[in-house]
C-alpha cells in the first residue's frame, strides 16, 4: 500500500480514451521489477489488461521440475491487476495494492511462457475490485488465479509521464 | 549413569547452517531476488536486502507489491521444508552433505497464498517470519510478518496454504519432469 503521491487536480480525468491508455501503458513499461522479470504488455482497453512473462531458469521455484516459482507469478498477477486499474476510464490513474489473493491451480510447464489477463471489475470511490487469471500455452486450463482489492491514487498534476 | 556428552557447538552450527545453506541455495528464484535466511537455533529470518530492481513505483518509490508476494511467499516456503527436514537433520538421518550435493527434499507447493499490504514497502531492506499455524500430513497452513525499519510496524502479512511433498501426494497436478529425477 502506497500514500498518495502528491495532490492535484484529476490529471487522468482530463485525458482523452487514447491518452489515457498510452499513460497506462507507458507507467506499466517503466516498472523496474516488471523489466527485471521480462513482462511483456499485450493488450490494454478500459478497465482489461494482459501481460506476458518469459519461462526463465533464474524464476525456478522446484529445482527437481523446474517449474517457476509461485512468487514471480503472483509479481506478475499485481502487475496485471494494476495495470487493468489504472487504464479503467473512472479512476484517477493511480494505484496501490491492498490485498491479493492468488490460487495456484496447476505447476505451469517449464519453457513455456506465463499470460495473465487481468479485468478491473468495480470501482468505487476509493477502492477497485480485480480479477485475474494466468494460463501457460494451454487456454482451458488456468495455471493460477487471482483477486485483489486496489487503492486509487490521484496522479500529481505536474507529473511526468515516462517516454 | 552416563549421558551422551553434548556436541561441541562448532559442530551443531555447522549442520544447521550448512543445511539451510543447502537449501537456499537449491532454489534459483531465492537467488534472483536476493533473499537470505539468517538462523537462530531453529527460528529463520528472512532478509530482503534493497536493490533497484525490487522497485514496482518509481515515483515514489516503493517495493514492487509481487516483490512483496514473493518475498513472503519464500519464507512461507523455506519456513515449512526446514520444519520438516529439522527433526532428521539433528537425528543424523540427513546431513548438510548429502543436501548439498543436491539431495534436497521435495518443496511444500503453494495451493493458495493472500497478502494484506499495510503500508508502502520502502526502498530498504526488509525482514520476514513464518509462523506454522497447522501443518498436517497433507495440508498446512502458514501465517507471514515482514516489516522494514520497526519489527512492530509491518508493511505486509499473508497467509497461504500449502500442500506438503510426500509418498502419495505429488502435487495438484503433476508435470513431467525434464532431465528424469
Amino acid at each position: 500500500m502506497s500514500e498518495p503521491t502528491g495532490s492535484g487536480s484529476d490529471m487522468a480525468a482530463r485525458l482523452t480514451p487514447e491518452a489515457r491508455l498510452e499513460m497506462a501503458r507507458a507507467f506499466i513499461s517503466a516498472i523496474p521489477h516488471a523489466q527485471a522479470l521480462g513482462m511483456q504488455l499485450g493488450t490494454m482497453a478500459a478497465g482489461r489488461a494482459e501481460i506476458s512473462m518469459p519461462w526463465d531458469e533464474r524464476l525456478v521455484g522446484d529445482p527437481h521440475t523446474g517449474v517457476i516459482h509461485g512468487g514471480a507469478v503472483s509479481a506478475l498477477m499485481d502487475t496485471c491487476c494494476g495495470a487493468a486499474v489504472i487504464c479503467h476510464p473512472a479512476t484517477p490513474g493511480g494505484t496501490a495494492t491492498l490485498d491479493l489473493r492468488i490460487d495456484y491451480m496447476r505447476p505451469a510447464v517449464p519453457g513455456q511462457r506465463i499470460r495473465a489477463r487481468a479485468e478491473c471489475y468495480h470501482v468505487t470511490r476509493t477502492v477497485a475490485f480485480v480479477r485475474a487469471w494466468a494460463h501457460d500455452d494451454d487456454d482451458d486450463r488456468p495455471v493460477a488465479a487471482a483477486t485483489g482489492a486496489f487503492t486509487l491514487e490521484t496522479l500529481p498534476a505536474n507529473l511526468e509521464i515516462p517516454a | 549413569m552416563t549421558r551422551p556428552k553434548p556436541e561441541p557447538v562448532q559442530v551443531v552450527k555447522a549442520r544447521r547452517d550448512g543445511a539451510l545453506r543447502a537449501l537456499v541455495a537449491g532454489v534459483p528464484y531465492i537467488g534472483f531476488l536476493g533473499i537470505e535466511f539468517e538462523r537462530r537455533g531453529d527460528e529463520l529470518t528472512a532478509v530482503l536486502p534493497y536493490d533497484a530492481k525490487l522497485i514496482g513505483n518509481p515515483m515514489l518509490p516503493a517495493l514492487h507489491g509481487g516483490v512483496t508476494a514473493a518475498f513472503l511467499e519464500v519464507t512461507a516456503i523455506v519456513e515449512l521444508a526446514w520444519a520438516s527436514l529439522w527433526e532428521d537433520l539433528e537425528k543424523g538421518r540427513l546431513t548438510p552433505d548429502a543436501l548439498a550435493a543436491g539431495h534436497l527434499p521435495r518443496l511444500p507447493k503453494t495451493i493458495d497464498f493472500t497478502v494484506d499490504y499495510l503500508r508502502s514497502g520502502l526502498p530498504r531492506d526488509a525482514y520476514a517470519r513464518a509462523r506454522i499455524n497447522r501443518s498436517g500430513r497433507r495440508y498446512a497452513s502458514v501465517h507471514v510478518e515482514a516489516w522494514q525499519d520497526n519489527r512492530a510496524r509491518l508493511f505486509a502479512q499473508a497467509t497461504g496454504h500449502f500442500l506438503m511433498p510426500g509418498p502419495d501426494v505429488s502435487g495438484p497436478e503433476t508435470v513431467p519432469e525434464p532431465g528424469g529425477k
